[in-house]
């Protein structure tokens, strides 16, 4: 029952985005101006039989891999060094914390002129968008850290990096997966912008090329393909944080 | 190996919760150390593991300690478990951490959380066992790393009498030649227990239910 009404909401706004465009209404806005729904699905049939909608597909994926995945790993291991070393910390912060406000897409002139290629500029972005969120929540998670867990490896003889690894790293684990999940986020509306303005090919290209050839059903088909991807790679995200934080006490609620 | 705690003095920030504090624990001796709650008794256990501050020298067969070594493991009074780690691989940590290889850390782990009744949650999480279970794991634990000095905190505080009373026996036999400092609230566990029992506050007391009594409300 509910999931019939849920479809059907679905449905609803579907049938009326088509009435809307079919019978060309102006109400102030202007759905004269938009795609009709069955112009949408026709369109998105013919790109999906063809390569280039792959190849831009492919394009975007891998410019987020690369600069998320780079963003991770930096991301937490400086967020460790900052939060258990005093020394680093002070040494690494000042700068990080200049960086930090500028919304990443406003590097995108600074990338460009960086680095010799546009698509290692477009990395360069995803991965500023994705560091900073995943920096702090590591941070934090460290600096809440239960002691006792540490103190208990101690008196096992743990050495500084048998702590790090056996109890810093799994013990923040939970935190550091909420950086990951808002990373994801904001490397999706980075690479998307950067691809506007300075790609050549890539999801976020191709609908800026629709639009600036009055190709409005491929502005829409653009749009939605880029929601369907930021939605999967988040929901990766997702499973891969509860598989690994299965011994979280909330989980013992289900 | 003998232990020696001499003019220990420690705080936390500006208050001084135990101050000019001396006791000697014989090399294999037994000793129960009890006193009123917020006395410092798991302060004093934390200072002779190393892992807080303190002023004044502990020595362990003449060595001072400073900070924490596998040669002094505590059984913590609140959970000391790794809740991401089944109860088995609690138990097998000290192991790893030794370099012993999987297989024989696993099966002594195995051994002794079978001596300590929980044969079958080899593969619990923490938080899918019982307080007093998770307890016994932590004894476990402490056991298989075979410290020279073993520290307790209240181990069996949540135990049902029956179970208690199986601890109790456990832990005189598997740790008589080991020197040991056993906190505890229970008066009959103390004269059980204890080769000497002193009260934090008092000193040294008489191995006996009235005397303990007298020292812990004085
Ligand atoms: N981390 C801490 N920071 C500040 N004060 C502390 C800290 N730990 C303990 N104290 C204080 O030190 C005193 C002694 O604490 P401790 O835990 O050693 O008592 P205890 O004898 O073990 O008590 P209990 O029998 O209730 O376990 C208490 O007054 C407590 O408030
Ligand atoms: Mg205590």
């Amino acid at each position: 029952m509910r999931w019939a009404v849920r479809i059907g909401s679905l449905a609803a706004v579907l049938v009326l985005w088509q009435l809307l465009t079919a019978s060309d209404t102006r109400a102030w806005l202007r759905f004269d101006q938009l795609p009709t729904v069955v112009e949408v699905v026709e369109r998105f049939a013919v790109q999906i039989g063809a390569a280039e909608f792959y190849h831009d597909l492919g394009a975007s994926l891998g410019r987020i891999m690369a600069g998320f995945l780079l963003a991770a790993v930096l991301g937490v291991a400086l967020g460790v060094v900052i939060a258990r070393s005093r020394w680093l910390g002070d040494l690494l912060r000042p700068p990080l914390e200049v960086v930090r406000p500028i919304p990443a897409i406003a590097l995108v002139p600074i990338a460009i002129l960086l680095f010799p290629t546009d698509e290692q500029g477009i990395v360069f972005i995803t991965f500023v968008a994705a560091f900073f969120p995943i920096l702090v929540s590591t941070r934090h998670a460290v600096r809440a850290l239960p002691t006792i867990w540490e103190d208990a490896v101690r008196t096992m003889g743990a050495s500084t990096p048998q702590v790090l690894f056996r109890v810093v790293l799994p013990g923040t684990l939970p935190g550091v997966f909420g950086g990951l999940s808002v990373g994801m986020g904001v490397a999706w509306i980075c690479v998307i912008s950067a691809e506007m303005i300075s790609g050549q090919f890539g999801v976020g290209y191709r609908t800026w090329q629709a639009y600036t050839i009055v190709d409005y059903p491929g502005v829409i088909v653009g749009m939605v393909t880029i929601g369907a991807l930021g939605y999967l790679t988040s929901a990766a995200v997702e499973l891969l944080g509860r598989r690994v934080t299965r011994w979280l006490p909330r989980e013992a609620l289900r | 190996m003998s232990l020696h705690v001499r003019s220990l003095t420690v705080g936390y920030g500006r208050a001084t919760v135990l101050s000019d504090f001396s006791l000697d624990v014989g090399s294999g001796e037994f000793v129960v150390v009890a006193g009123p709650s917020g006395c410092g008794k798991s302060t004093l256990l934390r200072a002779v593991a190393g892992l807080v501050p303190f002023a004044g020298s502990i020595t362990v067969a003449g060595q001072a300690v400073r900070g924490s070594s596998r040669d002094r493991a505590l059984v913590f009074q609140d959970d000391g478990l790794l809740p991401w780690r089944t109860a088995a691989r609690n138990v097998e940590l000290p192991l790893a951490l030794q370099g012993v290889p999987r297989a024989q850390r696993r099966a002594r782990a195995r051994e002794w959380l079978d001596r300590v009744g929980l044969a079958g949650f080899e593969d619990h999480l923490p938080r899918e066992l019982s307080g007093g279970m998770r307890q016994r794991v932590q004894l476990a634990r402490t056991l298989a790393q075979q410290p020279s000095v073993v520290l307790m905190d209240e181990p069996f505080g949540a135990l049902d009498a029956q179970t208690r009373a199986s601890m109790q026996a456990l832990v005189t036999e598997v740790l008589s030649g080991t020197t040991t400092l056993f906190v505890t609230h229970d008066v009959d566990e103390a004269v059980l227990l204890g080769d000497r029992v002193v009260v934090l506050g008092t000193g040294e007391v008489e191995r006996r239910r009235d005397a303990i009594l007298a020292a812990v409300k004085a």
